[in-house]
């Protein structure tokens, strides 16, 4: 039985040249979802491509207000940067509850990402911020939206070399603030049943400005509610706005019956998950109770 | 109360010192089942069912044999044609005929996971690969997997009916066992307030972290040895030697450290499989399980439906009592029944009594015993049914419990008198206890209910020899799963009187000690115990003997006195020789210095006890948290406290776990979804809060310590403890089990 050749370049140059050079090659991040797969033989690429050697795609960085954070960062590593968790309290929890902490520590939200579970905790949060991906690939690089990367369960819009790079996080505004709740049936180190991550902006008078509402686990892909972020436009979240929002989110709803969780169950805590989620948000952006 | 008649003082009993085996545990040195290697060892891999239920048409190891690397293949047919015999090992009793069908399967598998074929190759990867390569060519049948499926007439039969008959219709009903006394019928129809319900719940596993695993050599001559872990080495040694029709003394099994058993490794899966392969192969073979094989092949507690009825006067005095219960046996005829009568209301004084239990084939891998095995699972609808009582009696339920409590003397079910049993004196501790009378938060409930657990003793072997320097090495045939090697280090060091370091105890191997059952039944700490008592006061008779000689003084002039011989009268009056001392000059006086004590245990008594959980209820998402939970048990004697508080609180986890998440869930093909720790939810540390012990200490008097077991009592109350609680935070009863938040949210919000 062959073993995977083990490649680790030090430049994305090198990365994107070994995955077009073998379709079968993976590249590797953290490995807690890769390497568990090749064990148990769901999958057996002909190469795994390291890109922890690659300085830039470790950290995060700040590019005038937008926060990069590199495809290799570990998960517990965004928790060091202050300034990122002050912006995006809900990304750096979100990404936080993946696995356990021995798994954070390996785990990278990129490789969350592409691994193309509907039920990846970071990724409700990282659409919500209307976070986007840098991408490279034979052609070049292109910038991606995060909810474009997964289509479906395990696949991506990934072409053939290509992976992702960074994460570029937009600017925020002066009252603003994000969160990320999930419901599992512990608490802790477990796959979500429901995900749901919300991004608000609010004005001086405490009006929702914008808003972003985005579910995981109730369909074959994170979701984006853009009628649900609509509801609270304009509102000052009071009670009618959110009945309206959980409306919408319910409506969006397209889950499975599973070993995880029933269709019922999973729409009525996507409902109470939002609002918990958009009123956890809504205190971090200031607004009064 | 009446004063103790003699308040005894101890040197190292109920003390706490270091397991003198976790330097090697937390150092990662101790060799468990999977680290154990052989010089020449060829890995072995199984392959096993995708059918819940099939005949066997065909198996074609062509393929596999061909390729390069293998060196043996087996299937069923290499084991031997056995006559039904049923094998006592220590935790019930088991069929050969079974134990060998469910190692490898013969003319049909009955649940998927059942192993039917094996291959041995030089690396892991060729014996898989060689394992993918077999053939089998399967005519699948309908299978059966609930419990009243498999009893209605049509259902499909998981054992073949008895060529020509027996008369009986064939049914999946494995075994039937029905206890009690008085008329219930009548005693119920009389009663002021009747309660009843059913309680239902899936299978669950135990869980233990250390999958199975073994390696195995048998030569040429034909002797063997085997090293493994398990819950006994013997019966590691006579369930593979009836299986293979080999002398017991042919097969050597050397135990190696267990990650945890709770009653799963009281059988043999691999062993007779390595067994086949390494006699083919002419090498040491190893077999090891992964998660999915554990979830899949070995036993879990039986799934229960349980009809409870109770009655009682106006005053809350029980008066009548039915439960009619079906367990799961899975695919083989399994255990739980009995100890499930036995242990369902003998903790009341009820006068009319009915307790009848039948056990349930059916295409599932063939239950286990899983600590308290049968208890849980029948405490739980008969504690909350008692809660219930309590309500519609308007009664306080610990009062309700009180005015019932069975006491010593009073009869069991099966009529025979309790014995002293502390279960009084734990329900006065806990009302005592500052938790019961503790102030509940907004979404809180407390629930309580008691329960307890036979235990056992039976045969047990310890050999306790004295080294030249005077130090004692303590040898059993226990394994140690519960910390029985400081407990018996403690309990010699008590007898001879020196420090606990000075002792040492090792678990020997099959052809190193005498037969011992296994480590089970809550057994080790009263029966073992008890020989190394019986041991070391031999050993300490010994010494003085020697010293005696060594002084030239009759016998009965020494005396031994804090870890001496000491001479009590004569010429010699005052001299002291110690240990060391007589050891050290044994050659001249006799010899080494070793006592032996091979004994059947008698005597033992069960243990009881009450808890107290609060929960609070999430009431939008029907998540229960644990908030505090306090667990009160009548341990006789504590040896080694932290290992009895160990005890009681790992028996608490696992009873929260079965109580809220833990389950098998099954798709409709009869094949297992969630064969690992992912979707079988385990409790994680977070989801836990401490769990506060009381030990109550009723000593038995037959035990020179006064032990009583206190390994299986803690998982019986907590199913209807956290039930109760429920159903006090939120009005609403909860039957089935697990209480998982999906359930919960149905019952607040109905289901839709």
């Amino acid at each position: 039985m062959p073993s995977p050749a083990f490649h680790a370049p030090d430049t994305v140059e090198g990365v994107v040249a070994l995955l077009s050079g073998d379709p079968t090659a993976r590249p590797l991040g953290g490995g807690t979802d890769l390497i568990v797969q090749m064990r148990s033989g769901r999958i057996a690429p002909g190469a795994v491509v390291d890109l922890k050697r690659i300085a830039a795609l470790s950290g995060v960085r700040r590019e005038g207000d937008v926060f990069v954070i590199g495809a290799a960062t570990r998960c517990t590593a965004l928790k060091d940067n202050a300034d990122l968790c002050a912006a995006w309290p809900g990304v750096v929890e979100a990404a936080n509850l993946i696995g356990s902490v021995q798994v954070r520590n390996r785990a990278t939200m990129a490789g969350n990402l592409c691994n193309a579970s509907p039920a990846a905790d970071s990724v409700p949060a990282l659409v919500a911020a209307g976070a986007t991906c840098v991408v490279a690939g034979p052609a070049g690089t292109r910038e991606v939206a995060v909810q474009d990367i997964p289509v479906s369960p395990g696949k991506t819009s990934l072409a053939s070399g290509e992976f992702v790079v960074e994460f570029r996080l937009p600017a925020r505004g002066a009252r603003a603030g994000d969160a990320y709740l999930r419901s599992i049936p512990r608490t802790e180190m477990d796959i979500a049943v429901v995900g749901v991550g919300a991004n608000l902006d609010l004005d001086a008078e405490g009006t929702c400005t914008a808003a972003r509402i985005a579910l995981g686990a109730v369909a074959p892909t994170v979701v984006l509610v853009e009628a649900a972020g609509a509801a609270l436009v304009g509102t000052k979240l009071d009670d009618g706005a959110l009945s309206a929002m959980v409306e919408a989110v319910t409506a969006a709803c397209a889950p499975i019956d599973d070993k995880r969780g029933t269709v019922a169950y999973r729409k009525a805590m996507a409902g109470v998950l939002a609002k918990r989620t958009v009123q956890i948000a809504a205190e971090r952006a200031g607004a009064k109770a | 109360m009446n004063a103790p008649e003699k308040i005894e003082t101890f040197r190292h009993i109920g003390t706490r010192p270091v397991r003198p085996d976790g330097v090697d545990k937390v150092t990662g040195k101790a060799l468990y089942g999977t680290d154990f290697k052989a010089p020449g060892m060829l890995w072995g891999a199984i392959l096993r069912s995708p059918h819940p239920h099939a005949r066997i048409l065909s198996i074609d190891t062509r393929a596999a044999e061909k390729l390069a690397g293998v060196k043996a293949v087996a299937t069923g047919k290499d084991l031997p044609t056995l006559e039904s015999l049923v094998m006592h090992v220590g935790e019930g009793a088991s069929d050969i005929v079974d134990i060998s069908h469910n190692c490898l399967a013969f003319d049909k598998v009955l649940y998927e996971g059942h192993p039917v074929a094996a291959v041995a190759a030089i690396t892991p990867e060729l014996a898989r690969e060689a394992a993918a390569l077999i053939s089998v060519e399967y005519e699948v049948l309908p299978h059966v997997l609930g419990l009243e499926e498999a009893l209605a007439d049509d259902a499909p039969l998981i054992r073949e009916p008895a060529k020509g008959g027996t008369g009986e219709t064939p049914s999946n009903v494995a075994m039937d066992v029905t206890m009690g006394r008085g008329e219930v019928e009548a005693a119920l129809s009389g009663a002021a307030v009747v309660v009843e319900g059913r309680y239902t719940m899936e299978p669950v596993h135990q869980g233990y972290i250390e999958p199975h695993a073994c390696v195995a050599s048998w030569n040429g001559d034909g002797q063997a040895q085997i090293w493994c872990s398990s819950q006994g080495h013997f019966m590691v040694r006579s369930l593979t030697a009836s299986v293979l029709a080999i002398p017991q003394s042919d097969i050597r099994v050397t135990p190696l450290e267990i990650g945890g058993g709770f009653g799963g490794k009281t059988t043999v899966y691999l062993e007779p499989v390595a067994m086949i392969l390494s006699r083919k192969s002419g090498r040491p073979v190893r077999l090891g399980m992964s998660r999915e094989d554990v979830f899949r092949a070995t036993g879990p507690a039986p799934g229960a439906i349980i009809d409870v009825r109770l009655g009682a006067d106006a005053d809350g005095t029980l008066v009548a009592a039915e439960v009619t219960f079906k367990y799961h046996s899975g695919a083989f005829a399994a255990n739980d029944a009995g100890a499930g009568v036995s242990s369902a209301i003998g903790h009341y004084r009820i006068a009319n009594t009915r307790v009848s239990g039948i056990e349930v084939l059916c295409n599932r891998p063939a239950a286990k015993a899983y600590r308290a095995p049968g208890a849980p699972q029948v405490n739980f609808a008969v504690e909350s049914a008692m809660d219930e009582l309590a309500i519609r009696l308007g009664m306080d339920p610990l009062e309700l419990r009180m005015k019932n409590a069975a006491r010593p003397g009073d009869l069991q079910t099966s009529g025979l008198p309790w014995g002293e049993i502390g279960w009084m004196q734990c329900l006065e501790a806990a009302k005592a206890h500052p938790h019961w009378s503790a102030p509940l938060g907004p979404n809180q409930g407390r629930g309580i209910a008691g329960g307890y657990w036979g235990n056992y003793g039976g045969p047990s072997t310890v050999n306790l020899s004295v080294a030249e320097d005077g130090t004692f090495t303590v040898a059993t045939g226990s394994p140690d799963i519960g910390g029985s090697r400081a407990s018996m280090a403690i309990m010699a060091a008590e007898v001879l009187e020196v420090p606990y370091e000075q002792v040492r105890c090792v678990v020997a191997d099959t052809s190193s000690i005498g037969l011992s059952f296994v480590t089970g039944g809550s057994r080790t700490t009263f029966a073992t115990g008890m020989a190394t008592v019986e041991a070391a006061r031999e050993v300490k008779r010994l010494l003085c003997e020697r010293a005696a000689r060594t002084w030239q003084v009759p016998a009965q002039h020494v005396e031994w006195r804090d870890g001496h011989a000491v001479c009590t009268s004569g010429e010699r009056q005052g001299s002291k020789m110690s240990a060391a001392q007589v050891a050290g000059s044994s050659l001249h006086s006799g010899g080494p210095v070793t006592a032996t004590s091979a004994l059947s245990a008698q005597g033992w008594l069960p243990g009881f006890g009450f808890h107290i959980c609060d929960v609070e209820v999430d009431q939008e998402t029907g998540h229960v948290s644990i908030v505090r939970y306090t667990a009160v048990q009548d341990v006789g004697r504590a040896i080694h406290a932290d290992y009895v508080e160990g005890q009681i609180q790992g028996g608490v986890a696992q009873g929260i776990g079965w109580a809220l998440n833990e389950t098998y869930i099954y798709n409709k093909d009869g094949k297992l979804e969630n064969p690992g720790f992912l979707d079988y939810r385990m409790p994680v540390a977070s989801d836990m809060p401490m769990i506060d012990t009381v030990m109550v200490e009723v000593p038995n008097p037959v035990h020179p310590y006064g032990v009583k077991g206190v390994g299986e009592v803690p998982i019986v109350p907590p199913l209807a403890a956290v039930a109760n609680a429920v159903r006090a935070a939120t009005g609403k009863r909860m039957r089935s089990l697990p209480m998982s938040p999906d359930k919960v949210h149905a019952a607040l919000h109905g289901e839709g």
